[in-house]
């Protein structure tokens, strides 16, 4: 328990505070887009709030790739895994305690985030909850893929902006069903969307362990 | 006499399609020391790696150790932007042992810079630091001497003789001379891939492949 709290706290330091805007940097982002939108849509109401809970949807995914190359390479070059295995600390462990501090560190901001930008692109109440209902479900698959792709471009040349592409076409259903529940004001899609993000939470630990082991050698 | 600390046996390594060495049998009594020596490229790395159980070796082997394992080799495993005493906290929060001794390192003025800024020899004894704080049992050491000057170079090899002192085993690869009494000496050139071809010296792998179907690498139990 205390080195699952030990390896989480570093990681919560190192994504919130380690350079480059930290977790303050997908959050401006994110509502930068927002911002922006509306700018280049021009000011049609009914448009913006039809159109506008999608595109919050792609500035999050856009969002959560952000610290993508911050994830895993940092630790591999560092041989940080080298010393874990010595220790016993599985990759596995290491990749599910990344998950939960990659979330962490963007996953409620932008729900919090979530709100001015709603109103920026006028969507109102009851789509605002839609909004942030499909945003706790998407988000945590947002996280497990980016540290998968993570684990799995690190050491790469050129992997940030490989993964950053990766990401983008993976997270596909996850876009699909999280904007769609906002079209069909279901609750289906919201469950399609948390099915997406329990399988990719799943997959993670064990895909980016072999895929950090395969670098390591 | 003294107890068995460690043993391994038909180690063989392999990187990428090559076989670097094979054959390779180890013992050593607790207080025992091993030299790896040789040129660039003989696999002393890969070596330590296999005994760490970092790296699968080519073919099933038994690599059995009494005790616990330290490793340091270029990469230091602190993080970068941390001040030095903070990034090696984690290692102790992590290992559940006392702060390392930073006075003995010559590192006390150091405690408070970020790990970046750290000249190769400081980011050399930091990396000491860090594996002296982990209290294990044995130590391997990749080019331990790498970047530290001559007080830097006596200190590393007084740890050393310390920790076999206290009963551990200390494996080195090093081609800079170190003070290793009683170790025992490894040239990794001596223990060629079985049935090379020609006179290069350096077995292909499909002759290899040819000897013995390929080995299939065991997963990392543990790790």
């Amino acid at each position: 328990m205390s080195t699952f709290l030990t390896l989480l706290r570093r990681d919560l330091a190192r994504l919130f505070s380690g350079g480059r805007g930290g977790a303050l940097l997908p959050v401006l982002f994110f509502l930068a887009v927002a911002m922006l939108y509306p700018f280049a849509v021009g000011p049609d109401g009914p448009l913006l709030a039809k159109t506008g809970g999608g595109v919050l949807w792609v500035a999050a995914l856009l969002a959560a790739i952000l610290p993508l190359d911050r994830l895993i390479e940092p630790d591999l070059e560092l041989g940080m895994f080298d010393q874990w295995a010595l220790r016993g600390i599985s990759e596995e462990g290491v990749v599910a305690v990344r998950v939960l501090a990659h979330w962490l560190s963007f996953g409620p901001p932008l729900m919090l985030a979530a709100v001015p930008a709603s109103a920026l692109v006028g969507i109102d109440g009851g789509k605002l909850a839609t909004v942030e209902w499909g945003l706790l479900a998407g988000t945590p698959g947002l996280a497990a893929l980016g540290v998968l792709v993570a684990s799995i471009t690190a050491g790469l040349r050129g992997g940030a902006a490989l993964g950053g592409f990766l990401v983008m076409l993976l997270a596909v259903p996850l876009l699909i069903f999280g904007a769609g529940s906002l079209s069909t004001g279901g609750e289906a899609g919201l469950a399609l969307t948390a099915a997406v993000s329990l399988v990719l939470l799943a997959i993670t630990p064990f895909a980016g362990a072999a895929a950090i082991q395969s670098e390591r050698g | 006499m003294q107890a068995r600390a460690f043993t391994a046996q038909q180690i063989a390594c392999r990187r990428g399609d090559r076989i670097l060495f094979a054959g390779l049998d180890l013992q050593l009594e607790a207080g025992g020391a091993l030299h790896l020596v040789g040129p660039n490229g003989t696999g002393k790395t890969s070596l330590l790696r296999v005994l760490a159980g970092l790296l699968p070796p080519a073919a099933p082997c038994q690599i059995e150790w009494q005790g616990s394992l330290a490793y340091l080799d270029g990469r230091i495993a602190l993080d970068e932007h941390l001040p030095l005493a903070e990034a090696l906290r984690f290692w102790a929060a992590l290992d559940k042992s006392p702060p390392p001794p930073l006075e003995r390192l010559g590192l006390t003025r150091l405690a408070d810079i970020p790990v970046r800024y750290l000249s190769t020899g400081q980011r050399k004894r930091a990396g000491l630091a860090r594996l002296i704080g982990q209290q294990a049992e044995h130590w391997l050491l990749d080019e331990p001497l790498n970047g530290l000057d001559a007080e830097g170079t006596a200190l590393v090899e007084a740890l050393i003789a310390e920790r076999r002192a206290a009963g551990g085993v200390v494996v080195v690869a090093s081609h800079q001379p170190i003070a290793l009494p009683g170790a025992q000496v490894i040239d990794l050139r001596n223990f060629p891939p079985p049935r090379r071809g020609g006179a290069g010296g350096e077995g292909s792998a499909s002759d290899f492949r040819t000897a013995e179907p390929p080995p299939q690498p065991p997963t990392g139990e543990g790790l």
